[in-house]
């Protein structure tokens, strides 16, 4: 799985954060591992054949809450599928 | 006068970016009579045993948690650390908790059968909604190599209301830090920054002494304000300026993005910032290049 965050709503803004799990098993990404994001972009990643699975929706601000800032917004879940016989080519 | 307090630089950026780092301000002298304590008392297992590390109840000013015999509360009287401290929280602030943060090498950690991983990003306590703020001193008595897995924190992410480990899905950050340093580093925290302790890859124990303290009174001009000047205040054109501007200024300075912040939310973080700084100064008419003025601006219907 690979999870990107972007600095706006379209799929081609700039990664400001990321995370990846590994489900095959092969490489415990670790929390602060990486300094560069693996994409430049979300379109980058599509581009490198990561399929889009989420998008957060664009919500209303609710009222007198509208400068709280938390939790980032523009997250995108991707996920690639690979198999054992794959990974042998490679 | 000599002062030791924070300038209003210094509280602009920890306005702005959530910390203040004080390199080596623990002279050697200390530092090495510490590690020994905490190599003696941790090398044992007994957790805050003696005292080095005393256990006191949560809210004790910190005056008579950590007094001038101990070492640590040498350390704490330590007059430029000291100034930064009440800059910050004021005098007679409260120990809300203290730890020692114990880090053995990953090969040790695998040797024993564990596996070594990096600590989830996270925010202390919980959810927290107060105007007043709490301060974390972080506290290195040995120098930090980058091998070393020094605390990652995100600048700028102090003022952000999320909830604690909510945040540890977020594994890497445009812009985090790992804290690098010399020995008798301090790093004076916002209780709200994000941070988590990394993977220590040297063969050398690491040690974290780590203390949050309350407020007693007010935040406000707690800091050395000879610096202050009118200008800080002066609302400037946006566009089409033609003198050159202070990068160092208060109001450039708590409108300096970060790597990470998004293009729409980067802006209510300036926002957020302008209004850490009235409440700082006391003055509810600041503005920084008047991203809050311009929503203030709201003239009367005469109702």
């Amino acid at each position: 799985m690979l999870v990107l965050y972007l600095a706006n709503s379209a799929l081609d803004s700039p990664v400001t954060a990321w995370a990846r799990y590994d489900g095959a098993g092969k490489v415990r990404h670790q929390a602060g591992g990486d300094e560069e994001p693996p994409y430049a972009t979300g379109l980058a990643a599509l581009q490198d054949g990561w399929r889009l699975i989420q998008a957060s929706p664009l919500i209303n601000h609710n009222s007198g809450d509208e400068f709280r800032t938390g939790y980032f917004k523009y997250e995108f879940f991707f996920e690639k599928l690979v198999s054992e016989e794959n990974d042998r080519l490679e | 006068m000599p002062t030791n307090k924070l300038s209003t630089h210094d509280m602009a950026i920890f306005a702005s970016r959530g910390f203040v780092r004080l390199d080596a301000v623990v002279p050697t002298s200390l530092n090495d009579q510490f590690l020994e304590e905490l190599e003696r008392t941790f090398g044992v297992r007994e957790v805050n045993g003696g005292t080095t590390v005393p256990a006191v109840p949560a809210g004790t000013e910190i005056d008579q948690a950590l007094t001038s015999d101990q070492t640590l509360g040498q350390i704490m009287r330590l007059p430029r650390l000291k100034g930064a401290i009440e800059s910050l929280v004021g005098p007679n602030s409260l120990l809300d908790h203290h730890f020692v943060h114990v880090l053995p090498p990953a090969s040790a950690i695998e040797a024993s059968g564990h596996a070594a991983n990096a600590q989830h990003l996270h925010q202390d306590s919980t959810i927290d909604v107060r105007k007043s703020f709490d301060i974390q001193l972080f506290y290195y008595p040995q120098e930090i190599t980058d091998d070393m897995g020094g605390t990652r924190y995100l600048p700028g992410s102090h003022l952000r209301i999320v909830n604690e480990a909510a945040i540890a899905r977020y594994q890497n950050v445009r812009g985090q830090q790992h804290v690098v340093c010399p020995a008798g580093t301090v790093f004076l925290m916002h209780h709200g920054i994000w941070h988590g302790g990394s993977i220590n890859r040297s063969e050398r124990t690491r040690y974290l002494y780590k203390i949050r303290l309350n407020p007693t009174v007010p935040q406000v001009r707690l800091w050395d304000t000879t610096d202050l000047t009118d200008a800080d205040s002066t609302q400037l054109p946006i566009f089409f300026v033609r003198e050159r501007q202070d990068p160092d200024s208060v109001q450039n300075v708590l409108t300096r993005g970060e790597p990470w912040f998004e293009m729409d939310t980067g802006r209510i973080e300036f926002i957020n910032r302008i209004h850490f700084w009235r409440r700082l100064l006391g003055d509810r008419t600041f503005d920084a290049h008047y991203w809050v003025s311009r929503l203030e601006c709201e003239p009367s219907i005469g109702e």
